[in-house]
Order: structure tokens, then C-alpha cells, then sequence
């Protein structure tokens, strides 16, 4: 047993990984086709603070082109290094990755904005429209770490967040109150995680199969009660109240990261304390290593006495509640009023993030804020009438997965177990 | 330890190692799920029925205001919930099977050729999820497939000039192509890298989808001349599915292309080798593998089918349903909706033909039912939804219904 499980780790140490090297060339010669051959004689106005703020930074006005020159032979030294450490049989550094990733888009947005109709890039909306584009992610992905942390894939998250939008609105709207409003999310949530939970962990019935199941029921059923029941009775039933912006003395006033993290509605505190919570908890707290080894290893688990069962039942719905508040954001965070499908496939993004991060809440919730971040980069740059279709933006989270699940970005191994049910 | 042990058959938990045991009644587990009975089919349709009827009357303003005075007069009640649910039932019936208020055979029975219309892409695209599930995979990724499926057929449908008789020929073959190059996708990165194909087929259907939406919208490509709208030309004439039945039917060609990938589809799985290799896979991969079954080429031959399939369904769409230019909606959910017709088929070709029967009744009396009762085509998703997942748990419908346990007494359930 040992040897079989052993010999496929000890191969994959002695083999060089040419995925970072191969990836670099990619990104670096399509950049240079599109930063140089493509390129304008416009520029760059960065613009580092509102308006409106008392304390302004000045904007950095720079062409377009010599950034985009500069950028891709960046781009092209990085990735001569990682191809020259593969050489050596070592891997590429993380932050190499990182810097790699930040030259890549600082000479992007200037090439984009130098093309565009207007120049200004306003960078502090920029990050705080992705923030709020992120929450509902950071909550989802939470979830699917929980989920697949404990061994149960959970596809239905798109369900939970559309469910919790659907309940908030409809609490929060006869009640008058927020609060009952997400915490009618969260029950919401936890209702339908814990129907994942009966038909996977009690029926045996694959995980992703009644997943997808509770998405299209949920769909379905939300719609319907839409049609029949919030959009005939609008002004009782789809008109919740919404949070309030709580800003935090001291810390909102800091340019820039200020206004975009601590001028906030309390989902999006929230949303910081949980993954905090869920990182501690998993990390630090008998529950977590319970929560891990089922996943990991349940017959293990089971052996020194653990209930996989009762462990996978009650995570998964904890799961569930979370991605349940995650969709109130949808109606008492941001929108208002509950709309037909509102979560637009948030929920299967927030399960690539959970790939892209890893299985590890702050990294899943960093690739929520990178995915939000995307699509309001696609937002601002249509906004300033830049060249690059919209759509291709748009498909970035998705393509970045797709390279994640295939190993071309860093290696992705999730919990051993998830998936897999353990009958005894 | 594994590997120099024969491979064990799935009946036989006793003569196994606990691995292999548990193993093989997940297997059993699945198998029960995708390949089942038609006993348990039945009573998860009926269920699912119940449940759309009490949501119909629950949801209905008459029967909320006769509960109003429910203690004082409970006939009125019980009156308006018969009232809903029968009109929506004989609205459904009217739409789906027989219209029985027209005069001749002719028109009554228009109804059921609007459902063997809406269920030509349904079958098509449930065979090439039931396809995937033989073989172990799991296609989620069918709107991509028919969205790109619809986009090139398409695009060749609008735009080559051919002749009458080949121009759909050409269509179709390009539109499967199309679909498989895009399922191929995940094949390929499943059997060479591991990705899981679930999740990329669904990240390849967002792909998919602002792919399509952005050569919808870019003029030159796919978008119609002198529009602004994400929307494609008319399919050419030479190009568009002959109705089947003659002008009076929307019933088109495109129906018989589904029936021959039923027979197409039961002689590849039930009589061919290919079959056979993607049953062994789909049963246990290691002893395929041992057995000298290339098990990654046989998963990229299987996602490249399954592919092709929900692209012939795509190319349905275009030369079918919608041939007065398609947006990027033109998949209308069918590729979420054939994951429930394969589910409710069982994975088995002729039963995949009777789930996208069923299903396509579903949707020709939904619409009926909203036009004629108000009732909102949602429920149709809901009760689908609902069939699949007591389907799903045969258990729970076992108890429900005091049914006896397959495997021991299997034979005697049959007989």
C-alpha cells in the first residue's frame, strides 16, 4: 500500500516543471503583439484618489506606448529567469509569479486606456466596485472550501446564493429589517445545503449530480415565485431595506485602500471577520482538523472514532449558510430588489476560486477579489470606450480556472476524499 | 496491492479489500441512480407532478382568497384548488397532447407534434449526456457545446452559398464538429493533465457563451448587417430543416437526425467494441486499463461524441426552432436540461428518447399553461428538477412506498 502511494510522489520530485516557463512565453509574446504591434500614441492618466477626497495623491500621467515597451521587456526578463531556473530543475518563485502578473497588468490597463476614447483609469473605483463585485464570491467560495474541505463537493453554492437573495428580500422586505432579512439568508442557505447534504452523505446520490439538481430547482422555484408572487406584490413582498454604509473612523480615511475596504456596508465586514473564522477554524481548532481529516481520509477518520457522517452533514450546512448570506448581498448589499437569476452564475465562479485558491479560505477569498476585480476591469474599460471586447474580460476568471484544474498554474490537488462518499 | 489482485466485479463486496468494497457499492450506488428501473421513473414523475400541483394551487390568487374564509366555508376553498389545478392540467393536456376543442384529427393534433419539436433537441442532447455517463464522465458542459454548435453550423447556414439538398448536410456536420472540438477540451485535459471534467465543462460553457456572445456582436463575423443588436442573420432557405409533416407543423426534419442518434447511439454503446470500452471505463477504469483499454483515448473519444451530439442539438436549434437568426440564448437551457433527460432515461438510449418525450411535453403544455391559466413556465423547471431528484434517491422512494430492495430480490421485481 505504502509503495503504490508512495512511487507517484517520489517520480513527480525528480521531474522539472515546464508549465510556469511555458505559460510566461505565452502571456509574454501575445504582449508584445498587442502592447507594441497594437499600440497608440494616446496615454495613461492614473488616477489614485476620488475627487472627493480631502487628502489627493496626483495623478500619474505617462504614453502609452514606452509602457507598454518597457512592460513586455519586463515580462520578457521574467520569463527568461523562470525559463533558465527550469533549466536548473527549479521552480519559479512565487513572487516572481506575482510581479510577473503586476507588470503584465499595469502595461495592460495603459495599453487599453491609451486606445480608449478617454484615458482616466480611476483606480480607487476601480478596486472598490471589485470589492463589491467580490463579496458574494468571498462568501461562496468560503462555502466551497468548507464543502470540499470535509469532502463533499458542493456545485449547488449558485442555488445557496440565489436562494439567500430570494429569502433576505422577501424577509427583509415584510419585516423592515436587514438583519432578519440575512439571517433569513443564512437559514435559506442552510436549507438547501442541507438537502445536498441528506441526498449525498444519507442517499449516496453523486455529489455533483444533485448539485447541478438543486441549482436548476432552485432556479426553477425562485423564478416561479417571482413571476406568481414578488413581481405582482412588489411594494410588500420586493421591497427589502438596505445596509446602511458604516464607515470606520480612522481607517476610511486612508487614500486610496481606505474608502474601498472600510466604507463599507456591514455583509462586507462580515465577510473579512468570516474569513478570518473560517481560516482559524480550519487551521487552529479541533473542529477544523476533524472537518479536514474527514475530508482527507474518512475511513481514517472514522477509525479513531470521528462520525463522518454527522461531520460532513453539519459542515455542509454550515456551508450552506454562509453562501446563504453571501447571496444577500445580491439584494440588502447591493441591488435592492430581488431579479429572476440575479446571482448570474456567481456561484460556479466562486467555485473557481475555490480551485484557483487552493482549498485554502484567504487564498480562495484573494481569487474571489481577482475575479471581481476582473469583471470590473471589463466594467471600467467600457466605460472609457477601450478597444479590447468586453467578452473577452469577461471569460478571463473562467480560461484562468480552466489553466488552474489543468496544472498550467501552479499545482491544484483538492482534498482527497471530496467527492467521494463513505459508506462504512 | 491493488493492481496484482483481479479485477473484482461490483457484486461481490465480500471477496474485496474494504477500498474496493466501498468502491464498488458507490458504483452500485451510481449505477442505481443512471441506470434504474422504470418503477421508481414513474413514481418520481408522479411525485414531481404533486408537488408542481400543489405549488400551482398554493400560488394561485383565487385560492388565496377562498382560504381567506377557509373555516367558515372550506367547499370554496377546496373548489378553487380543484379549479387551478384542473385548468392548468387540461391547459397542459391541451398543449402538449391533444387539443380536443378543434374540430378535426388534424388540428387536435398539432399539440403533440409541438412536443415531438420541442423534444428533437432534448433527445439529441440527453443522448450525448447519457453517453458521458456510460463511460464514467460527466458532460456539464452542454450549453457551451450547443452554443458553439449553433454559432459555426450556424454561421455556415447564413453565409455558404450551397446548394438545396447538401447545404443542411454540411451544416450539421460542421455544427457537430464544433461541439466535440469543444468538449474535446475538457477530454483532452481530463485524460493528459486530470482536470476534472466537470469543472471545466462548466468554465467552458462561460467561455463558450462570451465567445458566441462576442461573435454575435461583432460585425463581420456572426452579427446580422446593420444591426447593433447581438443577434445573427435568417439561416439561409437552401439550409433550413424541410418541415416533416408538411407547412401546417413546425415539426421538422430535425426529428428524424434525433431518432437515427438513438439508434445510432444504442448500436455504438450495446453492440460495438467502442461500446464495450466505454462501459469498461465507465465500470472501473484501472481494470480497463488492465485489460488493454486506452482509457484516455477512449475519454476523449467519449467527450468528443457526447460533444458532437449536443452540437447536432444546437444545430436543431438553428435550423429548426429559431431560423430567423439566433442571439446568445439560443441553447435555451437544453444543455442543463439534458443532464435531467439522461438522468430520467437512465443513460439508456430508448429511455433517453422517452425522458425528452416527456420532457418536451413538459415545456409545449408549460407554455400552453401560462398563456391559458397565468401559471408561470418556471414550474416546468421545478418539476423536472423535483423528477431528478427523487430519482435520484431511490432509497427514499423505496421507503416511501415500501418498495423491496433491488439485488436480492431483483429478479422477482422484474418478473
Amino acid at each position: 500500500m505504502t509503495a503504490v502511494a508512495l512511487s507517484p510522489t517520489l517520480d513527480k520530485a525528480n521531474t522539472v516543471s515546464w508549465k510556469a516557463p511555458i505559460v510566461f512565453t505565452l502571456f509574454t509574446l501575445v504582449s508584445a503583439l498587442l502592447f507594441i504591434g497594437f499600440s497608440s500614441d494616446g496615454h495613461v492618466d492614473f488616477r489614485f484618489s476620488p475627487l472627493t477626497d480631502a487628502w489627493q495623491i496626483p495623478p500619474l500621467v505617462l504614453a502609452g506606448r514606452p509602457v507598454g515597451i518597457v512592460g513586455v521587456a519586463l515580462l520578457a526578463v521574467i520569463t527568461v529567469a523562470s525559463i533558465w531556473l527550469a533549466s536548473r530543475k527549479r521552480r519559479t518563485p512565487v513572487w516572481l509569479a506575482a510581479v510577473y502578473i503586476a507588470v503584465l497588468l499595469i502595461a495592460f490597463l495603459a495599453w487599453a486606456a491609451s486606445a480608449a476614447q478617454t484615458s482616466v483609469i480611476p483606480l480607487a473605483g476601480l478596486l472598490a466596485g471589485a470589492l463589491s463585485l467580490s463579496v458574494p464570491l468571498v462568501y461562496g467560495s468560503l462555502a466551497g472550501v468548507i464543502g470540499e474541505r470535509v469532502g463533499v463537493v458542493n456545485i449547488a453554492i449558485e442555488g445557496q446564493l440565489l436562494f439567500g437573495a430570494f429569502s433576505s428580500a422577501i424577509v427583509a422586505s415584510i419585516t423592515g429589517n436587514v438583519w432578519v432579512g440575512l439571517i433569513a439568508a443564512a437559514v435559506a442557505g442552510v436549507l438547501v445545503g442541507m438537502l445536498l447534504a441528506v441526498f449525498s452523505i444519507t442517499y449516496f446520490v453523486d455529489q455533483i449530480i444533485i448539485g447541478v439538481v438543486l441549482n436548476v430547482l432552485i432556479v426553477g422555484l425562485t423564478s416561479f415565485l417571482y413571476s406568481e408572487l414578488l413581481s405582482p406584490n412588489a411594494a410588500t413582498l420586493n421591497t427589502p431595506p438596505r445596509f446602511d454604509v458604516w464607515p470606520i473612523p480612522g481607517l476610511s480615511e486612508i487614500p486610496l485602500i481606505g474608502p474601498m475596504l472600510f466604507r463599507q456596508t456591514p455583509i462586507v465586514y462580515l465577510a473579512y471577520i468570516a474569513v478570518f473564522l473560517v481560516w482559524w477554524g480550519l487551521f487552529r481548532t479541533r473542529w477544523g482538523l476533524r472537518l479536514r481529516s474527514v475530508g482527507e481520509h474518512p475511513t481514517a477518520a472514522d477509525t479513531v472514532g470521528i462520525n463522518v457522517a454527522r461531520t460532513r452533514f453539519w459542515n455542509v450546512s454550515l456551508a450552506g449558510g454562509i453562501a446563504g448570506i453571501g447571496g444577500s448581498f445580491f439584494t440588502l448589499g447591493s441591488v435592492g430588489a430581488f431579479g429572476q437569476e440575479m446571482t448570474a452564475g456567481a456561484g460556479y465562479i466562486a467555485l473557481a476560486a475555490v480551485i484557483f485558491g487552493k482549498w485554502h479560505p484567504v487564498r480562495a477569498a484573494l481569487a474571489a477579489l481577482l475575479f471581481g476585480f476582473t469583471t470590473n476591469l471589463q466594467n471600467t474599460l467600457s466605460i472609457i470606450g477601450s478597444p479590447v471586447p468586453s467578452q473577452f474580460m469577461l471569460m478571463l476568471p473562467y480560461v484562468v480556472t480552466i489553466l488552474a484544474v489543468a496544472g498550467f498554474v501552479g499545482v491544484s490537488r483538492g482534498p482527497a476524499a471530496a467527492g467521494q462518499p463513505y459508506i462504512k | 496491492m491493488t493492481a496484482t489482485m483481479p479485477a473484482p466485479s461490483p457484486e461481490q463486496p465480500t471477496a474485496q479489500t474494504p477500498e474496493e468494497a466501498q468502491r464498488g457499492r458507490w458504483r452500485q450506488a451510481l449505477r442505481e441512480i443512471t441506470l434504474g428501473g422504470p418503477l421508481i421513473g414513474l413514481i418520481a414523475v408522479v411525485l414531481a407532478m404533486l408537488v408542481g400541483s400543489i405549488l400551482i394551487a398554493a400560488t394561485d390568487p383565487k385560492v388565496a382568497a377562498t382560504a381567506g374564509y377557509f373555516f367558515s366555508r372550506p367547499g370554496d376553498t377546496f373548489g378553487a384548488i380543484w379549479e387551478s389545478i384542473s385548468g392548468a392540467y387540461t391547459a397542459f393536456f391541451k398543449g402538449a397532447i391533444y387539443n380536443f376543442s378543434r374540430p378535426d384529427f388534424a388540428s387536435g393534433i398539432k399539440p403533440f407534434t409541438e412536443t415531438l419539436t420541442f423534444a428533437t433537441p432534448l433527445i439529441a442532447a440527453g443522448l450525448g449526456v447519457g453517453l458521458t455517463f456510460r463511460a464514467g464522465l460527466f458532460n456539464i458542459g452542454g450549453r457551451g457545446q450547443m452554443l458553439l454548435g449553433s454559432a459555426i453550423g450556424g454561421w455556415i447556414a447564413f453565409a455558404a452559398p450551397l446548394p438545396v439538398g447538401l447545404h443542411p448536410v454540411v451544416v450539421v456536420i460542421v455544427g457537430m464538429a464544433a461541439g466535440a472540438f469543444w468538449a474535446g477540451i475538457a477530454g483532452v485535459l481530463k485524460a493528459y493533465t486530470g482536470a476534472h471534467e466537470v469543472i471545466v465543462t462548466i468554465m467552458l460553457n462561460y467561455v463558450g457563451y462570451y465567445l458566441v456572445f462576442w461573435m454575435l456582436s461583432t460585425p463581420g463575423l456572426l452579427q446580422a448587417p446593420g444591426s447593433n443588436n447581438p443577434k445573427s442573420p435568417p439561416m439561409a432557405e437552401t439550409a433550413v430543416f424541410p418541415p416533416l409533416l408538411g407547412d401546417q407543423y413546425n415539426l421538422h426534419v430535425g426529428f428524424l437526425l434525433s431518432i437515427a442518434a438513438v439508434v445510432v447511439v444504442w448500436w455504438i454503446l450495446e453492440r460495438s467494441s467502442l461500446g464495450f470500452a466505454f462501459r469498461a471505463v465507465g465500470l472501473n477504469p484501472r481494470a480497463a486499463q488492465t485489460a488493454g483499454i486506452n482509457t484516455k483515448r477512449i475519454t476523449i473519444i467519449a467527450m468528443c461524441m457526447s460533444g458532437a451530439l449536443l452540437g447536432l442539438a444546437g444545430v436543431q436549434q438553428v435550423l429548426g426552432t429559431v431560423t430567423t437568426g439566433f442571439s446568445a440564448g439560443i441553447d435555451a437551457g437544453i444543455g442543463f436540461d439534458a443532464i435531467t433527460v439522461a438522468l430520467l432515461g437512465r443513460s439508456n438510449p430508448w429511455g433517453i428518447l422517452a425522458a425528452g418525450v416527456l420532457f418536451g411535453a413538459f415545456k409545449a403544455g408549460g407554455y400552453a399553461m401560462q398563456a391559458a391559466e397565468g401559471v408561470q413556465i418556471d414550474i416546468v423547471t421545478v418539476v423536472q428538477a423535483l423528477i431528478v431528484l427523487f430519482l435520484a434517491a431511490p432509497p427514499l422512494i423505496r421507503a416511501m412506498f415500501r418498495l423491496p430492495e433491488p439485488g436480492a430480490k431483483r429478479k422477482a421485481v422484474k418478473a
